[in-house]
């Protein structure tokens, strides 16, 4: 019974395990160079961050080229966010104070993450808020949806109630530092207080 | 726009003999603050309730300076904040309820008008028993983190 059986079911075994091995050997391959590639560009380096357009406080179109040359304190929000918003962007003042002469290498950046109520004006008149120097940016739905995939950002509004502005944003609280050529450089914990936040970004700074 | 520690600490040593209170019959509100906002935006209040007297419950907040007042909650999980509405809020004889930043807060919705610095405005809070406490705010800058000197004006019991 066996003897009659087995020949024929190894024989169409064997093209299954020829065709698993050149799998299983390309497979490897693929993951050997993305580790390649991702350990060579520095980890997550290559995958927090990227090209970016939206919108500066009067309307104007800001990029990520606009800050070249300078690092860049990124940190997503929204301004109809009454407590932990202000309190992070506080400390982000808070740190450019006490980094002294190398704040003037450092744009701390709020973007939002609710572009249906922060438009332009609002999101410029929230920044000034804390500070000269936080710059305050929106854009449209798409653009913000851009920008956010780019940086790993979680957004979603959750109803809380029947009105218009009825409604919080989750999102990700994330605080990110990225160098003069618009390259991660690491996260900042957003919990920190100024002081704190401040001795992470002077060390990470070159 | 910052406040020097020096400037800190000091104002925190004066603090205490500084604070004055809202008093219901049990229930005492202390350190009440908010962040300067604009007319038409949201604002926040942080706050303390003490109750002296039996177990209480807060169940309702209300301003003249807002179309809306309701208890929220922020907190962070899996690296997202969030914030949500919170019904109403138990409190324990001798057990302070602390409304701070990054954790329970009054947000305002709404402002009929803005908070400056410097301002003070009344909010009201219902209790189930004792009904309402009315506690005036001071308004700090827009991003300050804690009370300062003079927070929480005197309030009246209606």
């Amino acid at each position: 019974m066996s003897a009659s059986t087995q020949p024929p079911s190894q024989s169409s075994r064997r093209p299954a395990l020829i065709y698993g091995s050149i799998g299983l050997v390309l497979a490897l391959l693929i993951l050997g160079t993305g580790a390649f590639v991702w350990l060579t560009q520095g980890g997550t380096a290559a995958l927090v961050g990227g090209p970016f357009t939206l919108q500066g406080g009067n309307g104007q179109q800001v990029t990520d080229r606009t800050f070249r040359g300078k690092y860049m304190l990124v940190y997503f929000g929204y301004t109809f966010c009454p407590d932990v918003c202000p309190t992070t962007l506080n400390e982000v003042a808070d740190a450019m104070d006490k980094l002294g002469p190398k704040a003037d290498r450092v744009q701390p950046i709020f973007i939002s993450v609710d572009p249906k109520r922060d438009t332009p004006e609002v999101v410029k008149q929230y920044a000034a808020a804390f500070g000269s120097r936080l710059i305050g940016l929106t854009g449209t739905a798409e653009q913000i949806a851009a920008v956010a995939k780019e940086y790993r950002v979680y957004y979603a509004e959750r109803r809380t109630g029947p009105g218009p502005n009825d409604y919080s944003m989750d999102h990700s609280s994330v605080l990110y530092l990225m160098d003069p050529d618009g390259k991660f450089v690491a996260p900042i914990r957003p919990d920190e207080n100024g002081t704190e936040m401040a001795a992470d970004i002077s060390r990470l700074m070159s | 726009m910052k406040l020097p520690l020096s400037g800190l600490l000091s104002s925190m040593l004066v603090l205490a003999p500084a604070i004055a209170t809202a008093q219901g019959d049990g229930i005492q509100i202390e350190n009440a603050w908010s962040r300067a906002a604009m007319q038409g935006r949201i604002g926040v209040v942080y706050l303390t309730i003490v109750d002296h007297g039996a177990a209480d419950r807060l169940t309702g907040i209300s301003s003249p300076v807002a179309e809306k007042a309701e208890l929220h909650e922020s907190f962070s999980e899996g690296g997202v904040s969030k914030m949500r509405p919170v019904a109403s809020l138990a409190v324990d004889k001798d057990k302070p309820v602390v409304l701070a930043p990054g954790g329970y807060h009054i947000m305002l919705m709404d402002l009929k008008r803005p908070l400056n610095q410097g301002d003070a405005f009344p909010v009201t809070l219902s209790f189930a028993n004792t009904g309402q406490v009315t506690v005036q705010v001071a308004v700090q800058r827009p991003g300050a983190a804690m009370p300062m000197h003079g927070s929480g004006m005197p309030g009246t019991k209606h």
